[in-house]
């Protein structure tokens, strides 16, 4: 009784999956579904080629410090970066006092110990990074409309969040003159138009980017341990350094993991031997 | 119950004496896990999962028990409290990341624990308790692991609860009234949070009582073996303790390995960049995917994209979705094969390696994939064949199948000995005579 039962419920479900497979196959079949630009286009992010990537991963402090600078003098015009802290830094190699007068350089949002009014101060390192507008309605009305995204965890909020970065910032392209492959972009798609107020990106899923490109020329950064600073040397600096802000604790990770696991692989070997040892008698 | 050779607890000291006259733990662990509990001698490494699945549920608990010594359970500050567990708890991003990647791992350990299960039929008498209560864990580990994912409030955690709370929507009449009740909202937000929160803290316990009902079915009759011949001398068995104590040692062992390299070096290949995008209401991802342990059902939910006569095509798909699921609940009685072993079973033996694994691997992949063609036709032909293997295929292949000859014993087939070529009853058979083959 249960098997007849079962044999119809099955049958059921099967009919309707059939007839669902047989609309959308034939949908799929007379339909001629148009390529879109953005998905023939869109590129994956090319490798940033950074210390801290793969299994050995860690962080080059000058690096680190040399990003800092990048999006201290260009990205923090627009981005926040909310879950650092000015103590943090200290991460990058700095000293306590230079930590301290690194805070004291920037301004956040305080109350007059007087009077009680809102008032700004100088930063101490315990503080976060200030956001460059007081919210969202007001980074919008200053942003053609977009709001720039909190840096705090980018490269772990995209996918291949590190290259991604990277590829970003340097990956501003001439919609007229784009080509992938010797395809063309123009002559594929004639239609397409990078809308007034966007930039053109491949690397951007939708193409069009609100964000204009933030690094413009060779120099526009000055490090002070005087490392070339190319476009491309100042995308790769800060790529990393936000590769930090995500997971400030991938050093610590990966040398916690390589103890973890090759002990682990160490006690599966004597658990075989074990194993074997206590069955020596017993053929199974 | 016990065979009758089973090791009897001894103690040995006068504190032992006297903890076993007043309440005799020692012995229960002795029965349940230890020397007292014989086991057959043929078990392979398949039968790890049980254990390598118990020990998964400890790890979530206690990982989990100290998160929530620092998380906020509030709409405002959860997105912060888990950057807070990873920035400045000490050592708080290796729990999280053994939490999450627990989970992963977690289901895929109870994967092939039920897998093991559907290959070599532990659903079939004696041990269909056994198997119900499995069923029941693992829809208690669904609810559990959902919930849990809301919690960071993220974007996935945001739209996800979102998706899988509108399901209820698709019930005629009361849908909507207990879609808003169940969220305590017209949207989630923190009376969903925090009802998920106390959830996804006492659901773990419920389970843990759950698997110790499971265990204790399973002392019954005692542990199923790869041939499906159920034990009959001692020579058949050897005791838990220190044979399988050993043998799950060294899996256990191997888990870990595997385990810690995607915590310390993987530890967010499992999961979705968008969850560190705090949640907002306002922002629907492009791509709205649970984690991927739930992607095989997400795909039959999703393969129904035609109304149906009086059917709407998503309630259709919400009841597929379910069902199947509950489907599991019916094996015993829907595959009524004598033979316990698909070893031995060699229709069955096709149908299960090139229909249900490959449908399986269809499913998985189409459920993460984003709802266009080809992905969701694959999915309807998957999800056709997932249906019809339960529900038709295995009925009919039970009925018609010729299974090969078992051997007499477990102590038979471990020794290689004269295997019973001639005698086409399967001696090992579960009980019910009425379904022999007739004797050829």
């Amino acid at each position: 009784m249960a098997r007849i039962i079962g044999i119809l419920v099955g049958a059921g479900f099967c009919i309707v999956l059939l007839y669902s497979f047989i609309v959308g196959a034939y949908t799929w079949a007379t339909d001629d579904a148009e390529e879109t630009a953005e998905h023939v286009f869109h590129l994956h992010p090319r490798d940033a080629d950074l210390q801290s990537a793969g299994w050995f991963g860690t962080f080059d402090e000058q690096q680190l410090q040399r990003g800092y600078k990048v999006y201290k003098e260009v990205c923090s015009a627009c981005h926040s970066l909310r879950l650092v802290s000015f103590r943090n830094l200290e991460a990058l190699g700095y000293s306590e006092a230079q930590v301290k007068a690194e805070a004291a350089a920037w301004q956040v949002p305080g109350i007059d110990p007087t009077t009680g009014e809102a008032t700004t101060r100088p930063a101490l390192p315990t503080d976060y990074f200030p956001s460059p507008y007081p919210n969202d309605v007001a980074a919008r009305a200053a942003n053609n409309n977009a709001v720039p995204p909190d840096l705090s965890l980018i490269t772990k909020a995209r996918h291949d969040g590190s290259n991604y970065v990277y590829s970003l910032l340097t990956g501003y392209r001439d919609p007229a003159t784009f080509s992938v492959d010797g395809e063309s972009l123009a002559e594929e798609f004639p239609d397409f138009a990078t809308p007034s107020g966007l930039h053109f990106n491949p690397y951007f899923p939708n193409l069009n980017l609100a964000m204009a490109p933030p690094l413009t020329s060779e120099g526009q950064v000055t490090f002070d341990d005087g490392s070339p600073a190319t476009i491309d040397d100042m995308a790769r600096d800060v790529s990393a350094f936000l590769t930090w802000t995500a997971e400030p604790k991938l050093e610590q990770r990966h040398q916690t993991g390589w103890p973890v696991v090759l002990f682990l692989i160490f006690a599966s070997v004597l658990a075989y031997m074990a194993y074997q040892n206590v069955w020596r008698d017993k053929k199974h | 119950m016990s065979f009758p050779w089973a090791k009897q607890y001894q103690p040995k000291t006068g504190l032992t004496r006297w903890i076993d006259e007043k309440l005799p733990v020692p012995r229960l662990v002795y029965n349940a896990v230890g020397a007292g509990y014989p086991v057959p001698r043929n078990l392979n490494y398949f039968w790890n999962f049980g254990v390598l699945a118990g020990f998964c549920l400890m790890l979530q608990i206690i990982t989990g028990v100290v998160l929530a010594m620092h998380y906020g359970a509030n709409a405002l500050v959860a997105f912060d409290s888990v950057e807070h567990i990873m920035r400045d708890v000490n050592w708080g991003w290796m729990l999280r990341y053994a939490h999450a990647n627990g989970a992963s791992f977690f289901f895929i350990v109870v994967y092939i624990h039920i897998f093991r299960g559907l290959f070599f039929s532990s659903y079939k008498a004696p041990r269909e308790m056994i198997w119900l209560l499995g069923v029941v864990i693992f829809l208690l580990m669904m609810a559990t692991a959902f919930m849990g994912y809301v919690l960071p409030w993220g974007q996935m955690s945001f739209w996800g609860a979102k998706v899988i709370t509108g399901l209820f929507g698709a019930i005629p009449l009361v849908g909507e009234p207990l879609q808003i009740w169940l969220l305590g909202g017209f949207a989630p937000d923190n009376a969903a949070l925090n009802r998920f929160f106390s959830l996804h803290f006492m659901l773990p316990f419920v389970i843990a009582g759950v698997v110790i009902l499971h265990i204790w079915a399973l002392h019954i009759p005692g542990s199923s073996n790869p041939t499906g011949v159920e034990v009959k001398t001692e020579s058949d068995t050897v005791p838990f303790h220190p044979y399988y104590t050993a043998k799950d040692g060294f899996g256990l062992a191997v888990f870990l390995v595997l385990y810690t390299a995607f915590v310390f070096f993987l530890p967010n290949y499992l999961g979705h960049p968008d969850n560190y995008i705090p949640a907002n209401p306002l922002s629907t991802p492009a791509h709205i995917v649970p984690e991927w342990y739930f992607w095989p059902f997400y795909a039959i939910l999703r393969a129904f994209t035609q109304d149906f006569l009086f059917m709407p095509a998503k309630l259709m798909g919400v009841i597929a979705m379910f069902a199947s699921i509950l489907v599991w609940f019916f094996l015993p009685w829907l595959d009524k094969s004598p033979v316990r072993s698909g070893l031995y079973r060699p229709l069955f033996k096709k149908f299960f390696w090139f229909g249900l694994i490959p449908c399986m691997a269809v499913l998985f992949y189409c459920g993460g994939a984003p709802a266009e063609e080809p992905f969701v036709m694959l999915s309807q032909i998957a999800a056709t064949y997932y249906f019809a293997h339960f529900l038709i295929i295995l009925p009919i292949v039970s009925m018609i199948e010729k299974p090969k000859a078992l051997p007499h014993s477990i102590t038979e087939a471990v020794l290689g000995e004269k295997a019973g070529a001639d005698d086409a009853v399967p001696l090992g058979a579960s009980g019910d005579g009425a379904h022999r083959p007739a004797t050829a």
